[in-house]
């Protein structure tokens, strides 16, 4: 159904006729499958990453420049590319490792590849807002580098690392729907295929449907154990 | 005859930005007996909180040394000087309780660090709840409580381990008048009760002359007059003691004046 034979509100009304569903659902499990993983990977890597930024930093416990330096520039190199270019850069990279520079797998490689850096500078913010006192106190009983970092900054700052997580979910998601234009498949390629070369709107508004619901969704499970934890805490 | 327990020597600190070098500490020597309360009294930028925090090496002095017991705690390396802090206890203005732990959890914290084990240290934390009366927050968290509370806390986590010594670095100065007096009260009751040797920096001469034994008096990098409070109280002999000891006459007379009205 496109909008130019059908006004606004029939399409809308038909985008959520069953019709429209039996394409939109399998998609749906293609891109949770794709968020999904691609979000563990994110949260490995990204946390690893942003541990390793502070350490290493000027001000942190195990100050080591040529690290610091170089895992910087390589995370802004990254950063500085939009996800689209991205996405190409990564196709014979994902070939390598998968076999296939399209599908679900290949796009999970480029997902990571774009989302690690930036979950890993939303760590290392994350860290750096850990009052400077709580690790001198913790120096000073005679705590060692690593108990520090894994007992003291990572438990001090878990609200704030989750909000950062949830903010990095809410970008993989989007990113994956961008990467459905380049063969991902999933409700990205639903968007693409059939709302826009096909001109099919009630697709279109269906796929527009399911984004802004698992983003809702995401953003208030992040946000609620957020809270949550912040409230045991007494800190609101 | 007199018994150094504490000995810094010579210690010099210099903190380099981009736009100058300051130096902070220009040959401190100072000796603390066992047990003694130990004041340094100074204004704002004296250098105070860092000679205190060379004595733990949170801040490397430049040169000199400084010597807890018989142990030279400049010449420590890495493993050696964290085995060393367990023995020395520090309590902070701002705290630093870790809020997301429990207040049991807090005073267990450096208990974990010696590999105590886990049936000991529920004995310890109880036992250090009720040195500093807080028996019935064992389970609340730190932001449920009062900045006096949190104080107590700290000081529980600071003698958990039962540190030789105690340093405390501005303790009081975020604390209101009647909760800096219940704190100091709880200082000379350890000092007391445990022996324990402190060393107080504050720049509040009423906590110095309400809690400690001798004390010196800082600026600019240099200790420019040190004894037993008592003394330097009614002789101070530099311009900085006499400073201090006018401006804390000059609030007590106006107390009084307006008493008298």
């Amino acid at each position: 159904m496109s909008l130019y034979k059908y006004s606004f509100w029939e399409v809308l009304r038909h985008s959520f006729s069953a019709e429209v569903w039996e394409q939109v659902v399998p998609a749906i499990s293609e891109t949770m499958y794709m968020v999904g993983v691609s979000s563990v990977f994110v949260l490995v890597f990204g946390i690893l990453l942003g541990l390793i930024l502070v350490m290493t930093s000027k001000e942190g416990l195990m100050p080591c420049k040529i690290i610091h330096t170089i895992l910087g520039a390589v995370i802004n190199c990254f950063r500085s590319l939009p996800q689209v270019i991205i996405i190409i850069v990564m196709l014979p990279v994902a070939r390598a490792l998968v076999g296939k520079s399209y599908g679900s797998n290949a796009c999970i490689i480029s997902l990571v590849a774009s989302c690690v850096p930036l979950f890993a500078r939303l760590v290392e913010s994350s860290l750096l807002e850990l009052d400077k006192g709580k690790i001198e106190a913790a120096k000073a009983m005679g705590s060692g580098n690593f108990r520090i970092l894994f007992t003291i900054m990572v438990p001090e700052t878990l609200p704030s690392l989750i909000r950062a997580f949830t903010n990095a979910v809410v970008i993989v998601i989007s990113m994956t729907a961008l990467a459905g234009s380049f063969g991902a498949g999933g409700i990205g390629y639903i968007a693409v295929t059939y709302g826009y070369t096909r001109f099919q709107h009630d697709l279109l508004f269906a796929t527009i449907i399911v984004l802004i619901v698992i983003v809702q969704a995401v953003q208030l499970v992040g946000d609620t154990i957020s809270k949550l934890i912040l409230k045991k805490r007494h800190l609101i | 005859m007199e018994d150094k327990f504490i000995e810094v020597k010579q210690l010099y600190k210099t903190f380099h930005t981009k736009k100058q070098d300051i130096e902070v500490l220009k040959g401190i020597d100072l000796s603390v007996e066992k047990g003694e309360i130990y004041g340094i009294v100074g204004f704002s930028g004296a250098g105070k909180s860092t000679l205190v925090r060379c004595i733990n090496r949170l801040e490397e002095p430049d040169s000199g040394s400084v010597k807890i017991g018989d142990k030279e705690i400049t010449a420590l390396g890495k493993a050696q000087l964290n085995e060393q802090r367990r023995k020395i206890g520090m309590i902070f203005q701002q705290f630093n309780l870790f809020d997301s732990m429990t207040v049991a959890q807090n005073i267990a914290y450096p208990l974990k660090l010696t590999g105590t084990s886990s049936k000991e240290a529920d004995a310890r934390v109880e036992e250090m709840l009720a040195l500093v009366g807080l028996t019935e927050k064992k389970n609340a968290y730190p932001g449920e409580l009062s900045g006096g509370q949190k104080q107590r806390v700290g000081i529980a986590r600071a003698l958990a381990n039962r540190p030789d010594v105690l340093l405390s670095d501005e303790a009081t100065s975020a604390l209101d008048p009647q909760t800096t007096l219940s704190v100091l009260d709880l200082l000379k009751e350890i000092n007391k009760k445990l022996g324990l040797t402190i060393i107080l920096i504050t720049h509040e001469l009423e906590v110095i002359k309400y809690t400690c034994h001798r004390m010196a008096v800082m600026e600019d990098g240099k200790i420019l007059e040190k004894g037993p409070v008592r003394d330097i109280f009614q002789n101070p002999e530099c311009a900085t003691a006499r400073n201090f000891i006018g401006v804390y006459n000059k609030f007590r007379s106006d107390y009084w004046q307006e008493d008298a009205e």
